[in-house]
């Protein structure tokens, strides 16, 4: 599902437009399982999935496998409808630098809200 | 295209000294009745009450007023205030300013309607001041919210602004339309530097009621609780908790698909809720 993301995400010119000022990579963890995701000028342009040795990357986060799935339903119930909602009731880690994360705030609540399944 | 018309809300400016200084505060208001002051939440303006001042049942029996709380909407900082290196709002100072307005436009006993920093704020007055007001309701009202991310990010100058409707966007409730979304989050971008932030040093630090709930008397000032199950700035569970510690029989309804900004985001949904509390002050 992970590797639906640069496909949804680059297909929204008003995602993109966004994000046009970011330059990051950054790790998403789904339980147990990583992935390295690229983003360049606010499109997704490498994924890469783990386990890795020495990953690098600005910022990570983090959630459990139920807990994204949740977030990722195509009608959240209350307290997984948004990433503020997984952080608040500490389902959600943000670990790192996360300037770029903060400073385009819109664009990663957007980008993460693309892998939500359809009804 | 449909008519052009003026909508029935009057805005004007009011002057009046609030803490030992001038200001000048933007001032809406609509209907005749029993005064319904009706305070914003935490870096937005009375933008948010639109619905309320433009309805015909609710302005038909109130005096409905909102106002910018200073350094909001179209309401200035005091002279001087460059002078100061943040803004901050505490809870000594929002209580005086309600109460100052209040008592500047004669208000005789209001019914005063919060949210969320406005729901916290009315637990304050009911408390502090039982027999200044008829009696309060408090939206996405709770006795504290303990931080969970941190606020510097708010204001500084490396991150945009609009960085507090980024931060407030997942409160808004999966009914709300995607006008009235966007438009509750655009009162939020247009927030001055630093004025979020500030308002939250009220909500989540020099606000906390939580011991002093129980003091307050209903019998003099009824309480009325209303928050969007959506909300998870001031939860269902804040609210339920609230309405225990007051007693006395207080009531917490919680509103079903919504979320932190009730009144701006789904208005029609708040007031079906609203409506029979309304019903119940002017005692019908």
């Amino acid at each position: 599902m992970i590797g639906q993301l640069a496909e949804r995400a680059n297909a929204d010119p008003l995602l993109v437009h966004r994000g046009r000022f970011i330059d990051t990579r950054f790790l998403l963890s789904v339980g147990d399982r990583d992935w390295l995701i690229r983003i360049l000028d606010g499109r997704v342009i490498d994924i890469a999935e783990g386990p890795f040795v020495m990953p690098r990357y600005t910022f990570a986060l983090r959630a459990s496998a139920a807990d994204w799935d949740a977030f990722w339903s195509p009608a959240p119930r209350p307290g997984y409808h948004d990433l503020f909602a997984l952080i608040r009731f500490k389902r959600l880690a943000v670990e790192g630098d996360m300037h770029s994360f903060m400073a385009n705030l819109f664009y990663f609540k957007g980008l993460l809200a693309k892998l939500r399944r359809t009804a | 295209m449909s008519e052009a018309l003026f909508e029935p809300i009057v805005g004007r400016y009011l002057r009046l000294d609030l803490l030992g200084k001038s200001h000048r505060l933007y001032v809406e208001e609509a209907g005749q009745g029993i005064p319904l002051l009706c305070l914003h939440t935490a870096g937005s303006d009375a933008r948010q009450y639109r619905a309320i001042l433009n309805d015909p049942d609710v302005t038909s029996r109130f005096r409905v007023i909102a106002f910018d709380l200073p350094w909001h909407g179209k309401s200035s900082p005091p002279e001087g205030w460059h002078l100061e290196p943040e803004y901050r709002l505490t809870a000594a100072d929002y209580r005086a300013i309600v109460t100052g307005v209040a008592q500047a436009m004669g208000l005789d006993r209001p019914v005063v309607m919060g949210c969320s920093i406005g729901g916290r704020i009315v637990l304050h007055l009911a408390l502090e001041h039982p027999d200044a007001f008829r009696a309060v309701i408090g939206l996405q009202s709770g006795g504290h919210v303990d931080p969970y991310y941190d606020t510097q990010w708010l204001y500084r100058p490396d991150v945009h602004g609009e960085v507090a409707s980024a931060v407030v966007s997942g409160l808004i409730g999966p009914s709300a339309t995607d006008a009235n979304r966007w438009e509750t989050l655009w009162h939020y971008m247009q927030g001055g530097p630093g004025i979020f932030k500030g308002d939250l040093y009220f909500y989540k630090v020099d606000g906390d009621i939580r011991p002093r709930l129980g003091e307050i008397d209903v019998t003099r000032c009824p309480v009325y609780l209303l928050t969007g199950e959506y909300d998870y700035s001031c939860t269902p569970e804040d609210t339920l908790a609230a309405a225990r510690a007051i007693g006395q029989g207080t009531q917490a309804i919680i509103m079903e698909g919504m979320g932190h900004f009730p009144m701006s985001e789904d208005p029609e949904g708040l007031l079906a809720h609203l409506r029979p509390v309304l019903d119940r002050i002017v005692g019908v």
